[in-house]
């Protein structure tokens, strides 16, 4: 009953300040569909310099090649240059060059030299450029040994098949995560203000002489923002299947029991920033600290994790963002596979011991 | 003597930012650990990939072959498997990134001189981490072809690429992350600093107080911009210091240059946040506004995913970001030395929105007041 009393106060006060439904339900629409169309890893129409010292019929066939390829937009340039120019101000990626004896090295013995430069800058995407340059080139002598009638003599062929994408599309493993990162923030942003909220404004001496016991204060905090926060998960996963068309391979029952699971963490974790802090400004600016950015970079979302030195894998263990984005790749991309989502869903449920017995712990009916 | 008055707003609102030892530091220490942490933390190089083998042949330039891979520091030998149906497991269950498999006829067709099939199973999960790693695998194949053609006396194809990397020739992704980071940083703790200092005012009612008196609301911009400014200032010079002598990223560019850059981008986002603090009633809004701002900001600057491979209407709508210019001006000044004149294209944005928002942070302070 008192509880009862507790949880409609609160949601009115969600109701007075919107700011908290917008964070529950605009935010992550907004931020899913900028990012689901915006983040993309897959270079498509790279602006390519293409030199060639003497044309003719070998180089023709070459920069065909190039152009028919759907990664590259090739432009001429009569000089290197030219071309270096260009790669210096930005207007192109990379250069493939073929020197005036390109022909006669051709049809010769030795090989000829194709010169490739790729602007380094962005490492990964000089990788990405590289590998789609190596694919043309093969598949150009491959033309050229058909032409000649002949079979291209490469001792091992590399067969590919990638599993769970099979077309690679970044957007399938980007979106799962992004959802694990935005859930982070409403978690947190849901309950990182509302006790620092009753400390700072006084209510919270108010609320200490009623019989009110500190596990019903914390419940009644923790409910509405959950109803809030899974309605926002609900919206995510909906975006995700229907906008972006991630497959959804497992079941949608297990998906809501680790959003569940990494919601009570999520939520767990603005409550203790809350009570900790004791003030809204530093309880806001804490939130920001430990929020975004390793659930951006620390996640697994975008950048590997076994990649990464043992003791920053080690420090991964912390994120909650870490074991959710694995289970929502898996569950997402793989189906319900039990080895995986076990133990990640152990993890979180730890994780969520501890947050939320620590709330209970520091938040005690006392004035210092 | 409205100098004194500036001042005085100045060392007022330093001392709440810095009063107590949570609030210092909040400010001072998590930059520092981010920056050493996310500098390990954030690189596109794969090492380590797991993998397993399944080689149903017998002859030694299968094993040579897999000894290729197992002698490369990108990969990491986990298990050797002997049935096919060893492979859906092990990938399922995330133990390995990637299977090779060696049907029985590697050996016979390679010393025939027919094709033998190597066959690559990759787990996809991770979509950039599998191209990267086939990358990985294609450049040991090739490799591992040319040995092989010239052990056995035969030409190679009759072309080749030559590949060089301009600027970051080894490739090294930490090069183009850790200058990211300084922008990603700087950018945090300016929006700390200022998005919340007029919503506590506000909430608490000492702005109004603030208003009548005699500050004008240009004074009380500079007074609440300037702490923020001096930070900012602050934790870039000792971003920049980390990035150069710990993590050794070059730092081709002039000084100057970068400090130009570092200027205009803090300028524009004390504005931002100031504009945001400015807008909201109370500090949960004002948290919120600084998140909806921080989080697109970062993911749209071109910080980890390129900006090109943005639907167009996406791109366009960067361009309000000033993250995305003090991203290229970052890496531009520490990687390719590029000079202040061919930059002019990245300082001007980054004026404009620093002009536009300080003045709608100044007229907001205003408004509203009731």
């Amino acid at each position: 009953m008192r509880l009862r009393g507790l949880i409609r106060k609160e949601f009115l006060q969600v109701l007075r300040d919107p700011s908290s439904i917008a964070i529950a339900f605009v935010m992550p629409v907004v931020l899913l569909l900028l990012f689901g169309y915006g983040v993309s890893l897959d270079a498509k129409h790279v602006p390519l310099a293409l030199v060639i010292d003497q044309p003719s019929a070998d180089t023709a066939s070459f920069t065909g090649a190039f152009q028919e390829s759907q990664y590259f937009r090739p432009t001429m340039k009569a000089t290197m240059r030219a071309a270096e120019q260009a790669l210096l101000q930005g207007e192109v990626n990379g250069i493939v060059r073929l020197r005036a004896d390109f022909s006669r090295r051709l049809h010769g013995d030795t090989s000829a030299p194709i010169q490739v430069i790729v602007n380094g800058v962005n490492a990964n995407d000089a990788r990405l450029i590289q590998g789609y340059v190596e694919g043309v080139w093969v598949n150009w002598l491959e033309d050229l040994a058909r032409a000649r009638g002949e079979e291209l003599n490469i001792p091992i062929r590399l067969q590919q098949r990638v599993w769970f994408n099979s077309e690679l599309r970044s957007r399938n493993y980007l979106v799962p995560g992004l959802i694990a990162v935005i859930m982070t923030l409403i978690g947190a942003l849901l309950t990182a203000m509302v006790m620092a909220r009753e400390w700072e404004r006084g209510t919270m001496e108010a609320l200490m002489v009623t019989p009110v016991a500190m596990r019903e204060v914390l419940l009644g905090k923790l409910i509405p923002y959950f109803l809030l926060g899974m309605g926002g998960m609900l919206l995510s996963v909906i975006m995700a299947v229907w906008l972006f068309g991630v497959p959804l391979r497992g079941s949608l029952a297990v998906l809501f029991v680790a959003a569940s699971l990494f919601l009570l963490v999520a939520l767990g974790m603005g409550l203790l920033i809350s009570i900790v802090a004791k003030n809204q400004f530093v309880a806001g600016q804490v939130a920001i600290i430990v929020t975004f950015l390793p659930a951006f970079i620390l996640s697994g979302f975008i950048f590997d994790i076994g990649s990464m030195p043992q003791i920053v894998q080690l420090l991964t263990h912390l994120i909650a963002a870490r074991y959710f984005v694995s289970i929502l790749q898996t569950v997402f991309l793989a189906g319900n596979v039990w080895a995986v989502l076990v133990p990640n869903a152990l993890a979180l449920i730890a994780m969520a011991v501890i947050f939320l017995g620590l709330s209970r712990r520091r938040a005690r009916k006392r004035l210092d | 003597m409205w100098r004194q008055r500036i001042l005085a707003l100045a060392k007022k609102e330093f001392f709440t930012l810095l009063k107590d030892k949570k609030s210092r530091f909040v400010i001072i220490g998590p930059p520092i650990i981010q920056l050493l942490v996310f500098g390990y933390a954030a690189t596109f190089d794969l090492s380590h990939l797991p993998f397993a083998v399944y080689n149903e042949d017998r002859g030694s330039p299968s094993r040579d072959l897999i000894a290729h891979f197992s002698g490369s520091p990108n990969f990491k030998a986990v298990a050797t498997l002997n049935r096919e149906a060893q492979v859906a497991p092990l990938i399922n269950r995330r133990d390995a990134l990637l299977v090779l498999h060696i049907g029985p006829q590697f050996t016979r067709n390679l010393l025939l001189g027919q094709p033998a099939q190597l066959q690559v199973i990759v787990d996809g999960r991770n979509s950039n981490t599998a191209v990267l790693a086939l990358n990985y695998v294609r450049t040991i194949v090739n490799r591992f072809n040319q040995q092989w053609a010239e052990s056995q006396g035969r030409t190679g194809p009759p072309a080749r690429l030559e590949v060089r990397a301009w600027f970051n020739p080894n490739l090294l992704s930490r090069w183009f992350i850790v200058p990211g980071i300084v922008g990603l940083l700087t950018l945090v703790v300016t929006m700390l600093v200022t998005a919340l200092s007029v919503a506590r005012e506000r909430e608490q009612g000492t702005f109004d107080q603030l208003l009548v008196t005699p500050l004008r609301p240009v004074d009380i911009l500079i007074g609440k911009a300037l702490p923020g400014f001096l930070i900012g200032v602050g934790e870039a010079t000792v971003i920049i210091v980390v990035a150069v002598l710990w993590f050794e990223v070059p730092l081709l560019g002039n000084l100057l240059t970068l400090y130009v850059g570092v200027i205009l981008f803090l300028l524009s986002a004390i504005g931002v946040g100031l504009m945001i603090s400015s807008l909201s009633v109370t500090q949960q809004q004002g948290l919120l506004g600084a998140f909806l701002f921080l989080v697109p900001a970062i993911i749209l600057s071109g910080f980890a995913t390129p900006i090109a491979n943005m639907p167009p209407l996406v791109q366009e709508l960067t361009l309000i970001n000033p993250m995305r210019y003090f991203m290229v001006i970052l890496r531009g000044v520490f990687l390719e030395g590029v000079p202040l004149s061919l930059l002019v294209q990245q300082l001007w944005p980054l004026a404009a929105i620093a002009v536009v928002t300080l003045t709608l942070a100044g007229a907001l302070f205003r408004r509203r007041m009731y």
